[in-house]
């Protein structure tokens, strides 16, 4: 038997966007020029509200996995994703500046295949914890099959050594050739697919099955002891053609989440790894493939169960969606179609970047103050205290994780907002400050005074002069 | 150690430009509207304006900024004039400016005027305002509206109030507006509305509906001040004079909305500064004591709150006293007589020196169809920026020696 690397997972999150597009409602609205759709038209797809991106997603999943753990104690932070916003502006750098992790924690951005987030979690780290994260926004051209299956999600590991581990890593395999099933090019919106029978047959049956063997031989199991196997990256349905070809019963096989979020591309394997970690007993072997120009494996022994941190994980994500029917609104979102918004919406959002710099651990990070004379705590933390007017003498306080309550709210009709209306009002935190904040992902139940709140991170405007999107927190229904 | 402004001002001529959607002018002509009436109304010439004060808020959309628009549309070359702006609170600013120089004794007549053009925008409602660079990354940028909106849900959730009750409330508050605005010549809207149609019209933020929202428009108001003594010697003693009695403002420095000692139910800012103005005033019973008022009804709510806010309604009872016409023009203080916001109109800068132009022509028996019987004293409140976050500026006038 080979020598077992020590290293493996300390925690987990998961978030899927909680709006969820009918596939019938696309299916309808393709129905006068593709009927075929209709046959895909079941169930759901995880849609980005038109405030959440790549970076968004992964705050979310990521303050998901860590909660309860020490952020000092993470030394480095990946990013995987085929969908992050920027090509150059560290989009981890981002992503760890609203974690508030240690400016010294190695980040790094992994993109160009859907793969690239579990090819992350084989990669070795340096000492200290290391988060992975993978997440995508997938677009899909309309009409195309990719439009109902794509799906956004993202999903986080908290990696590391030591006697705490959840599960450990067995081996990994890695195989890699320029099978182009799909590409996107730089400046394209658009997956460009080849023939699913070929890309199936040829690839897939051709590439996986052997990859997984060399695995499990080298790590010395047996087909028959895989007890949650997750594979992602090919055509729906080609998971079981593969589990077949490997002898894994059907049963071991991890949700490819088609009618419920849709495949969430470089999350899609993280996602059915949290699958796996949110069910698996001390022992169960856990195998997770993602194809894509060849393919990736990894091989994972569960050590114990997670405690419970309040995590929302895969299954929470899934359980909190909220309904939408209107495909234009998905368009619209998605950037596919340009609405005339009015003349309100012609506002330049020029972000002066010195102020967001200065500003950055209030912005990015939600650090408020505490005064160190009165004891108040508040946003944003001004040279003077809101309460007794002391200069410079507050400290850093962290809103994100608090709760609060609505105070005050409206719903804005007239403001320009990308989905009207916009629910705006006070939130007094249980701590004992407040906020004026816009109010997101409202569902049909609506808000009242009193609602509790929680914190998420969204972009908050859009420059659609210059591409720069600036980001802050927002306040949204308490799960 | 002061001693407040009490009659040490005079007002010695008004001017009010037509409100509405004025597309045949721009800001100089409607400068000059207003100006024109008001020095033939002091009987004075425009050389004998010793300093001026210009309010007018969105110097984006139409004015330009500095003084120098008005110095330029009424020809007030080489005085003093200062352009002041404190959001819709802009135009009890400029009055400040002007009386506070005649009170000093540094000017013998000042000018206070202020303009807006907000239908040179290209739609309705008021422009986005920039709120500062640091602001730009956290303010949630909601319209107005909805700023005033919120106080809906804390004054409902404060007072158990249900939702329908206070539509209702809120709904009369415009229906009064409306019959006033009808009697009033210079209102941008004139025509009587019915409660079903105030009811029943398009959501702007809830609860506020169409009717419940003021409109944008452009229009100038001025006013022309001077000492009691000055007056007199121009106007000879027998007429009356009306002068000022309080000018008050409140600003607030962020403990409203970034700390939990606000309920969301109220104004802090209106009662700071009607504290401080009936202190000024020497006004102990404003409900008794008031004749009329003219309130900052930019949305329906804000009128609501502000009777309480002003110690005319006791707490949690405006609504009541609202649906029971305490505020009607036959009521017992009568309230947004000339239409208010609501219906004279909203050029920011204008409104605050437009609301003590209804109380100056009511103490001049000049108020036409909708003349009160022995008006002497007259409250105007004027708003700026939102409940939680904004100026209140209040002013009181009133026949001299009342």
């Amino acid at each position: 038997m080979s020598p077992v690397p020590s290293t493996g997972i300390k925690s987990f999150g998961a978030y899927i966007p909680r709006h969820r597009m009918s596939r019938a409602a696309i299916a309808e609205a393709h129905a006068w020029a593709l009927p075929s759709l209709k046959g895909l038209g079941k169930g759901e797809k995880a849609m980005c509200s038109w405030d959440e991106d790549v970076i968004t997603l992964a705050v979310e999943a990521a303050r998901d996995c860590l909660r309860g753990f020490d952020r000092n104690s993470v030394t480095m932070l990946d990013l995987a994703s085929t969908t992050a916003p920027y090509a150059d502006l560290q989009n981890a750098v981002v992503v760890a500046s609203a974690l508030r992790m240690p400016t010294s924690a190695a980040c790094a951005d992994l993109c160009g295949s859907t793969r690239a987030g579990l090819a992350a979690l084989a990669r070795a780290g340096s000492a200290g914890d290391r988060l992975v994260i993978g997440a995508d926004k997938r677009v899909a051209k309309p009409g195309s099959i990719q439009e109902m299956q794509y799906g956004s999600g993202a999903a986080a590991l908290l990696m590391g050594e030591g006697d705490d581990l959840l599960a450990r890593m067995l081996g990994s395999e890695s195989v890699s050739v320029p099978f182009v099933d799909h590409f996107r090019q730089k400046d394209q919106t658009y997956d460009y697919t080849w023939e699913e029978r070929w890309v199936r047959d040829e690839g897939v049956g051709k590439i996986v099955p052997p990859a997984v063997t060399k695995l499990l031989k080298r790590i010395g199991r047996s087909a028959e002891e895989v007890k949650y196997f997750g594979y992602s990256g090919g055509p729906v349905g080609s998971d079981k053609l593969v589990a077949k070809a490997l002898g894994i019963a059907p049963e071991s096989l991890l949700p490819d989440l088609q009618g419920k979020a849709g495949d969430t591309g470089t999350a899609q394997s993280l996602l059915q790894l949290v699958s796996a970690l949110e069910q698996a007993q001390p022992g169960d072997v856990i195998v997770i493939a993602a194809f894509a120009s060849g393919c990736e494996v990894v091989a994972f022994e569960m050590l114990r169960k997670p405690s419970d941190t309040g995590r929302r994980g895969l299954t929470g994500s899934l359980a909190r969606g909220i309904p939408e029917t209107a495909y234009l609104k998905m368009l619209s979102h998605d950037g596919a179609i340009d609405l005339e918004w009015g003349m309100r919406a012609e506002r330049d959002s020029k972000t002066a970047l010195t102020e967001l710099y200065r500003s950055a651990d209030q912005i990015l990070g939600f650090c408020g103050g505490r005064c160190e004379r009165c004891g108040t705590v508040q946003f944003p933390r001004l040279p003077a205290c809101v309460n007794c007017g002391a200069v410079d003498a507050q400290v850093p306080y962290e809103f994100s994780d608090l709760q609060g309550k609505v105070m005050t709210y409206t719903a804005d009709w007239l403001m320009y907002t990308p989905s009207p209306p916009l629910y705006v009002g006070m939130v007094d935190f249980d701590i004992g400050a407040r906020l004026l904040m816009e109010m997101v992902d409202v569902g049909p139940q609506g808000i009242d005074v009193g609602t509790p709140m929680e914190m998420v991170f969204r972009i908050k405007e859009r420059d659609s002069r210059r591409h720069f999107d600036r980001y802050f927190w927002k306040a949204t229904p308490s799960a | 150690m002061a001693s407040g402004i009490k009659d040490k001002v005079a007002i010695l001529g008004m001017g009010c430009s037509r409100f509405g959607e004025r597309w045949d002018v721009g800001s100089e002509h409607l400068l000059n509207e207003a100006f024109g009436e008001a020095l033939a109304d002091a009987g004075i010439e425009r050389k004998q304006i010793g300093a001026a004060w210009l309010g007018s808020c969105a110097d984006g959309v139409n004015v330009g900024n500095s003084a120098i628009p008005l110095s330029t549309a009424l020809r007030l070359e080489g005085i003093p004039v200062s352009r002041v702006e404190n959001m819709c609170a802009t135009g009890t600013e400029a009055l400040r400016g002007a009386a506070y120089a005649v009170a000093s004794g540094a000017v013998d007549i000042a000018l206070a005027i202020g303009v807006e053009k907000l239908k040179d925008t290209g739609y309705g409602g008021l422009p986005v305002v920039f709120k500062g660079t640091f602001n730009d990354l956290w303010m949630p940028y909601s319209s107005a509206p909805a700023g005033f909106a919120q106080m809906a849900a804390g004054y409902r959730a404060k007072y158990g109030i249900s939702k329908d009750d206070l539509k209702r409330a809120i709904g009369r508050v415009s229906w009064k507006s409306h019959q006033n605005g009808a009697k009033n010549e210079k209102a941008h809207l004139r025509k009587a509305v019915s409660m079903e149609t105030i009811l029943n019209a398009p959501m702007i933020a809830e609860p506020l509906g169409v009717f419940d929202c003021c409109g944008v428009s452009d229009g100038a108001a001025c006013a022309i001040v001077t000492t009691p003594e000055i007056a007199r010697a121009l106007k000879g003693s027998g007429n009356p004079l009306v002068t000022i009695k309080a000018l008050q403002l409140s600003a607030s420095a962020g403990r409203e909305w970034s700390t939990t000692s606000w309920d969301g139910s109220y104004v802090q800012n209106t009662r700071n500064a009607a504290k401080a103005a009936y202190a000024e005033a020497g006004i102990k019973n404003p409900r008794e004591e008031l004749s009329a008022l003219e309130v900052h009804d930019c949305f329906s709510i804000t009128e609501l709150v502000t009777m309480e806010d002003l110690g005319v309604s006791d707490a949690g009872q405006a609504w009541r006293d609202i649906l029971d016409g305490v505020f009607d023009a036959d009521g017992k203080i009568p309230c947004q007589i000339d239409g208010g916001l609501k219906c004279f109109g909203h050029p920011i800068g204008a409104s605050g020196l437009r609301m003590v132009y209804e109380h100056y022509l009511q103490m001049h028996g000049r108020a036409g169809a909708r003349q009160l019987k022995n008006p002497q004293l007259g409250l105007s409140h004027n708003l700026g920026g939102v409940p939680y976050n904004g100026v209140c500026a209040i002013s009181i006038v009133g026949l001299e020696g009342r």
